[in-house]
């Protein structure tokens, strides 16, 4: 067996931390505008101050700050969007996998064509039309996600239904609706868990993205990619405001994939080709 | 084979009908679509005029066939911004997306393919874990962000390269460094597990007991029925290159068809990224439809399923 892999355990602790405890350990608010410290370095380089540990943006804001009060919003997102766009899939799956026949070819068709059709172009078109948001941003996410959840529960209850204590409770007169829920739902919930650590990856990237392209939470609220964004254009004269996020969302992903490695391992090894 | 081009070709037209479908109801959700294709400055009269040209004074269910009907003589719309027809926007940004594929297409595959199959010859030891960070990596990092950090380096602070803008060979190298990373950990992956699988095969046991070289089994058995799993695997490819290429675009202002997407958004243009979104759609599903027909051409256990 495989041993804890500590340092993603520990990134990923501490970045849960840093969230929730944000307005305790912010040393500055991430909104106030302090224009007379704008552009300044991280501490350690040249010109930098030390109250500034990261350095400040274009508007003088605090970076470190932002970077706390922006883990928030990726986390925040990442629990949503799994719970809707996980929760939607593992329904569908579940009830393609066991009722089969029509229901079944109807809804793996949409599955199909979810994976076809790039995600992002309805998160985008979401934005424009309902306004950015946090329930916008949700909702997109969840449409990125559900089809691999749905395609792969599926796959799980159509092995789990020929099992004998299904035949068992069918014998006994459980109702359908019954036999999903207690009898198949616990069945795949392993699988569900593995799925939702290895898709959180996925959703911190969507949402630095969708942010990135102006599509995500609206400022002035922190988030990741907003940050990135906002930083590219000043690049050659202060690169840390856009680099410092991007350090952050890369070691947060790098995290949870390797922690849903080691969780895949550890719950279901059988999804090893996932 | 013509029953089953039809089919597909039914099922790709249904499938554009949902996508329609969804763009008409979403531009609908918030009230009249009038308000969304208006720029800010318009008079009242515009907008009793433009409501009556789109037909959107009538019951939902014309207003879907008219929409449906314009689209089909090709009208999807005049961009808000830019104020020429939204399909002839497209057009004139698109050959410039197609210039800087193939080459990330090509730089995927010269990277990804030949680290798949080290590490599948090397399962387990130290060239198959570096190969395996290397995927990890590329999948954590943000394209945008490796974007920007490429144009730090190569373009700030060495100067080697320009940082965006379409031009001469030069202005290549990052867009398609950036938008091939984003595609070479999957072609890795996927060439390894296939790797893994075919070297399992009894052909593959044949081909050694026969007493040909390596070399001969590993890229000529191996390699070749490998790549088989790959092409199943287009549709979700196509899908990548066109969200790939939204990010990249915009990053280095590339005046192609992601970075036009990108400033239907910002710019809320909305006739714009309609229109975006239906040529999308309608591109995903020709590629997809044609790399079917070849693939179930080359392969007649697909036609016959």
């Amino acid at each position: 067996m495989r041993r804890v892999p500590w340092i993603p355990t520990l990134i990923i602790s501490a970045i849960i931390i840093m969230a929730l405890l944000a307005p305790l350990i912010a040393p500055h608010d991430p909104i106030d505008q302090t224009l007379k410290d704008k552009l300044l370095p991280p501490f350690w380089m040249e010109g930098g101050n030390p109250t500034y540990v990261l350095g400040t943006d274009a508007f003088g804001r605090d970076i470190l700050s932002r970077l706390i009060y922006g883990a928030r919003v990726s986390l925040l997102v990442a629990l949503l969007a799994l719970t809707v766009g996980g929760g939607v899939g593992l329904s569908i799956g579940i009830i393609a996998g066991y009722l089969g026949g029509v229901v079944e070819s109807v809804l793996m068709r949409l599955v199909d064509a979810a994976f076809t059709f790039p995600a992002i172009l309805f998160a985008l078109l979401l934005a424009v039309t309902m306004g950015q948001g946090l329930g916008t941003l949700v909702i997109a996410i969840s449409l990125l996600l559900w089809a691999s959840f749905a395609r792969i529960i599926r796959g799980e209850v159509l092995a789990l239904k020929q099992r004998d204590f299904v035949s068992l409770a069918k014998v006994r007169g459980c109702s359908t609706l019954r036999i999903m829920a207690t009898h198949i739902l616990p069945n795949v919930f392993n699988t569900f868990m593995v799925l939702v650590t290895l898709n959180i990856g996925v959703v911190i990237i969507a949402e630095a993205s969708l942010s990135f392209l102006g599509a995500g939470i609206p400022p002035p609220t922190p988030t990741w990619g907003l940050m990135v964004s906002e930083g590219r254009g000043r690049i050659a004269e202060a690169w840390w405001v856009a680099l410092i996020p991007g350090i952050a969302i890369t070691l947060l992903v790098l995290s949870v994939n390797v922690f849903g490695d080691w969780l895949r391992d550890r719950l279901d090894p059988r999804l090893r080709q996932l | 084979m013509g029953r089953f081009i039809v089919r597909r070709l039914l099922q790709g037209l249904i499938l554009l009908f949902l996508v329609a479908g969804v763009v008409f109801i979403l531009g609908r959700l918030t009230g009249n679509p009038a308000d969304l294709m208006l720029p800010e400055d318009a008079t009242a009269e515009d907008r009793v005029r433009l409501i009556a040209q789109l037909g959107l004074d009538g019951p939902l269910h014309t207003q879907f066939l008219k929409f449906i009907g314009n689209a089909l003589t090709g009208d999807l719309g005049t961009s808000i911004r830019m104020r020429q027809p939204a399909v002839e926007v497209f057009f004139s940004r698109l050959p410039n997306t197609l210039a800087i594929i193939p080459w990330a297409i090509l730089f995927a595959m010269t990277i990804g393919i030949p680290l798949g199959v080290a590490a599948a010859l090397n399962r387990g030891n130290a060239i198959d874990r570096a190969a395996g960070t290397v995927a990890v990596l590329g999948i954590a990092m943000p394209s945008f962000w490796l974007g920007i950090i490429l144009i730090f380096v190569f373009s700030v602070e060495l100067g080697w390269l320009p940082s965006g803008r379409m031009g001469g060979p030069e202005h290549y190298v990052l867009p398609v460094i950036t938008l091939g990373t984003f595609l070479t950990a999957g072609f890795m992956r996927l060439t390894r597990s296939s790797m893994l699988d075919v070297m399992e095969s009894e052909f593959v046991k044949l081909a050694r007991i026969k007493g040909l070289s390596e070399r001969t089994v590993i890229w000529k058995h191996c390699l070749r029925n490998a790549m088989i799993p790959l092409l199943t695997l287009w549709g979700v490819f196509v899908g990548n290159l066109i969200t790939g290429a939204i990010v990249t675009e915009t990053v280095f202002a590339w005046p192609g068809i992601g970075r036009l997407t990108y400033e239907a958004v910002i710019y809320r243009d909305f006739p714009l990224l309609q229109a975006v979104i239906i040529l999308k759609s309608i591109l995903i599903l020709g590629i997809n439809l044609l790399v079917d027909i070849l693939y179930a051409f080359v392969d007649p256990r697909i036609r016959l399923s």
